[in-house]
């Protein structure tokens, strides 16, 4: 608070003589000035001073859990490598260890360690945001904190949905806040504050130009609400992935935003958009632009599901769409690493560095900071941190695995999830055939018999089976229904085996189910090439949903488990909806389980 | 149970309504969305030429009539045939360089709207130092096709005279301006607006600056008041190129360049700057003090961008008449009178 404290004071220092007899202050100046203080001092306590554990460089993040989760920038992360240093304004440094990356949306997720009360703020909901509204940004520009009080800056919101062209599919700013407090390098990975001390954004970039790699008052956040969506998918340790919709789009003479390219695999193709469709509305916005489009594919994780509604043919169409990645995991590999974020060795290698770096700048002391804007000198900074031995207390939260930025997260959530689902339903007892009595919608009666390799399934008009091939027409047995019956075994080898025993079974993070707004926590099994997600409700435990895709470039089978309910023990679905695509293929009552002795 | 479920229902209720209040009330407390978003609409993103060697294609510009007319800094932007115009509405449209003053650096352009939200140059007010401005423009190209443009926050630091610097700031306008707090003048802020907080017009945001003796950059306006002249004149047909103008009958014998004895820079563009290349030594061009690299801007008051403009204004001078060059030499304007042949005019 001493820099702030500071800069408050000096003018009223210079004023003073001149104007103190004379001038009376109007009450409303007076309290909005000691609110603005009061709020600024609130808001500090949860800003960080984050360095590479050599000290070579860094950035700012703020805290927004309690458990000390902190988001930056992934350009402030990244060159950190898995450890780093947090200073807090209580004035005490912190070991953190890096959690999760966002290469496109220039996110990065860190846990600082040591206490499980750390002061958190509170987010704000960006999309209320408009330009004129009063914000202020905290941080540590040019790393000149060595106390680790942040500086403060303050303005206005100069534009909001702002668009900014990435680096490659690299650092995309899509629906940003733009404002005219002043954002220097060092500030990168601070918050963005309202007015009330609410974190709306995430600061990471500035327009720069001829006047060097100082504030222009031009600057860029990433909306908290981009942030929030993400949330889920960093705490997996993983590095995760935006989305795409298989489409471009363009405006046309008219200046209607049309597709104007579409893969035919893409789930948007099966969901009926075709080339000149005119796109109105995407994700719960209406889209009038190809940026007002870009900005809301910006804000999406891979995998999620969202709203879209188009022309095409004269007819509207509304849909429910799920985005596919950008990248491909080799090139996210890619792209999160340059060199990657490899475990530290007993001897690393020195980092190459990238083109935008100078080396044999550095002077004891001398800590470039880092921030990225539209020029070529905006490379994210490789440190030369690896050098320092990792802190013991770093070690225990750290897994390195290929693809992830730390795996100690993604076991440690798949663990939770799995924990809490068997805490209601114990699977012992399961391994042998279940026979379950189902009764249709229609009243029909329905039987299902899921053995440890194969799923058969009855009703009054016929039998399908599937028979453990994970190729070949049974797969998608019954017909139509998209492969529920390899679906209904994935689930039961998923309870029987549980994510050790089932094959590669990763934490995912959360995602929404199509017509919900909660989200759902996510495990993603592969099991013989055949993906099948699983989503449990958070608060409860429960398994909600199961998806099956045989294969990417058709619909997968969905399966909703509905109305819960306990049966010796067991918390078992009371009725099952299968949809496939925009159909649903049918609705079961389950009425009766029956599950065997497990054959030795 | 039944009860119970009852007054949950109220709570929930009443819970929605608190919850839902501080979403409602529009902007927030303090928010200077309202002004902005009178403001915003009058701004306008402006397209031309430029695009390389670090020199932005786009600049901003302020409405200044229902019909179409814009204000806006005079610059290579608009040395182009292919001016463009984008509204916040997201229409976009071709403009027409009305005229510009060289000597104010200043531009009106025409687009055909109809109805458009605009200023009206009589209504614009005067500040003092202290008070707090808005700054609205299109720096750095961040808004496109109906994406408001940026605006910013600051205090007018001074209220002072540019020609104070002469020498120091290469500029051709020499006027009072207002000195803002905040950077404003970025790449493509220029013909931006400056309002105060009621979101009244005071200034036109002037080109990027820089103190040639210590590198710092200015953040100025040039006050309405001192361009409105120049912009009645253009609309009323002054400072205008020559198809722009009334028609006026062509001498039997018109002026040319060469009877002061000046050359211009070979023409091989479509519009090549007309830069003077030779003033022949003794000739009249040299004794009115001409020199070669000098930029002819206007012929009398007449707006020239190319030399074949130049040559076009002059079939208009009769070979006996006096004429006035204003050309810009080092971001300095300067005018020369050159006497007709025959020494009709002032004789020397």
């Amino acid at each position: 608070m001493k820099f702030v404290m500071t800069t408050a004071v000096l003018p009223w220092l210079a004023i003073a003589p001149l104007f103190a007899p004379a001038v009376e202050v109007d009450r409303a100046v007076l309290d909005a000035e000691s609110h603005r203080v009061a709020v600024v001092e609130k808001a500090k306590a949860s800003v960080v001073a984050i360095f590479s554990a050599d000290g070579g460089g860094g950035g700012s993040g703020v805290i927004v859990t309690r458990d000390g989760y902190v988001v930056t920038n992934f350009h402030v992360a990244q060159p950190c490598g898995a450890a780093m240093k947090c200073g807090l304004p209580d004035g005490r440094l912190y070991n953190a260890v890096i959690v999760g990356l966002d290469p496109t949306g220039d996110v990065g997720l860190i846990r600082i360690l040591g206490r499980e009360d750390f002061p958190a703020a509170p987010l704000g909901d960006s999309d209320l945001s408009r330009a004129g509204d009063w914000v202020f940004v905290m941080g540590n520009p040019f790393l000149l904190a060595d106390d680790f009080q942040p500086t403060v800056t303050y303005g206005i919101l100069s534009g909001v949905h702002r668009y900014q062209y990435p680096a490659g599919t690299l650092l995309e700013y899509t629906d940003c806040l733009q404002t005219d407090a002043a954002i220097n390098p060092g500030n990168s990975g601070g918050p963005l504050f309202d007015d009330e001390g609410r974190v709306i954004g995430i600061v990471g970039r500035g327009s720069f130009e001829k006047r060097g790699r100082v504030s222009v008052d031009v600057g860029y956040a990433i909306s908290i609400n981009q942030v929030k969506n993400f949330m889920g998918h960093l705490r997996s340790g993983r590095i995760v992935d935006h989305a795409t919709l298989g489409a471009r789009v363009a405006f046309d003479e008219d200046q209607r935003v049309v597709v104007t390219d579409i893969l035919e695999g893409c789930d948007a193709y099966r969901r009926g958009l075709r080339y000149g469709a005119e796109i109105l509305r995407f994700g719960g916005r209406t889209i009038d632009s190809p940026n007002a489009f870009k900005n809301v594919l910006g804000i999406f994780p891979k995998g999620w599901q969202v709203p879209l509604s188009f022309r095409h043919s004269g007819q509207r169409h509304d849909v429910v769409v799920r985005l596919q990645g950008v990248h491909s995991e080799e090139e996210l590999i890619e792209k999160a690493s340059g060199e990657g974020l490899k475990p530290p060795g007993p001897k690393p290698k020195p980092t190459p560095r990238t083109p935008g770096d100078r080396p044999g700048e550095k002077r004891p002391g001398d800590k470039p900071p880092d921030m990225p804007g539209p020029n070529p000198d905006s490379e994210p900074r490789k440190s030369a941190g690896r050098a320092t031995p990792m802190p013991a207390v770093v070690k225990k939260s750290y897994e390195a695995r290929r693809g992830y930025a730390n795996y100690f997260f993604n076991r440690e959530n798949r663990e939770r999830v799995w924990k809490a689902w068997t805490a209601r339903t114990n699977p012992a007892g399961l391994e042998g055939t279940w026979r379950i009595t189902a009764q249709l919608a229609n009243q029909n009666p329905l039987w299902l018999e899921l053995g440890p390799s194969s799923a058969e399934l009855r009703t009054g008009n016929g039998q399908w089976k599937w028979s453990g091939q994970t190729e070949g027409e049974e797969v998608t047995s019954p017909p139509g229904s998209g492969g529920l019956l390899l679906a209904l075994h994935l689930w039961r080898r998923l309870v029987v085996l549980g994510p050790e025993g089932f094959g590669e079974v990763y934490y995912e993070g959360t995602v929404p189910r199509r017509g919900h707004d909660a989200l759902l926590e996510s495990l993603v099994g592969l099991h013989a090439g055949v993906e099948c997600r699983f989503l449990f409700d958070p608060r409860q435990g429960h398994l909600v949903h199961l998806e099956m895709s045989p294969d990417e470039e058709v619909d997968p089978c969905e399966i909703e488990f509905v109305d819960p309910c306990e049966v010796e023990g067991r918390w078992l679905p009371g009725r099952m909806r299968v949809r496939r695509g925009d159909e649903v293929f049918a609705e079961l009552k389950l009425e009766k389980f029956q599950f065997a002795e497990a054959s030795k | 149970m039944s009860v119970g479920m009852g007054r949950t229902r109220c709570l929930s209720g009443l819970l929605l309504l608190l919850a839902a209040a501080p979403l409602c009330a529009a902007p927030r407390s303090g928010s200077l969305a309202e002004p902005i978003g009178r403001v915003q609409p009058k701004i306008v993103k402006i397209y031309g030429a430029g695009g390389y060697h670090g020199l932005e294609a786009y600049q901003s510009g302020i409405t200044i009539s229902p019909e179409g007319h814009i204000l806006t800094v005079f610059s290579y932007v608009l040395d182009s045939d292919e001016i463009s115009v984008s509204l916040q509405d997201g229409r976009k449209f071709k403009a027409r360089l009305l005229g510009a003053d060289p000597r104010m650096d200043v531009a009106v352009l025409k687009i055909d709207a109809g109805e458009l939200p605009a200023f009206d140059l009589q209504q614009a007010v005067e500040a003092e130092a202290g008070t707090r401005v808005l700054a609205f423009s299109n720096l750095f190209g961040v808004a496109t096709g109906n994406e408001p443009v940026s605006v910013q926050q600051g205090t007018i630091a001074v209220r002072t005279e540019l020609d104070a610097r002469r020498g120091t700031f290469q500029t051709p306008y020499h006027g009072p301006v207002y000195v803002l707090d905040v950077t404003t003048n970025n790449p493509g802020a220029a013909g931006g607006a400056l309002v105060d907080r009621q979101g009244r017009l005071l200034g036109m945001l002037g080109k990027e600056l820089r103190n040639a003796q210590n590198s710092t950059w200015l953040n100025y306006a040039i006050p309405i008041a001192e361009l409105r002249q120049s912009v009645s004149e253009i609309r009323a047909g002054k400072f205008v190129a020559r198809d722009e103008g009334s028609k006026r009958d062509k001498p039997a014998k018109a002026a040319s360049l060469a009877q002061w004895g000046v050359v211009l820079i070979p023409d091989i563009l479509p519009r090549t700057p007309p830069y003077v290349d030779q003033v022949e030594a003794g000739s009249a061009a040299d004794r009115a003090g001409l020199r070669a690299d000098d930029l002819v801007m206007l012929v009398g008051d007449r707006l020239v961008q190319s030399c074949k403009a130049l040559r076009e204004a002059l079939e208009y001078v009769d070979f006996e008449d006096q004429v006035k060059l204003t050309v810009l030499r080092r971001q300095e304007l300067l005018e020369f009178t050159l006497q007709g042949a025959g020494g009709r005019g002032q004789k020397e």
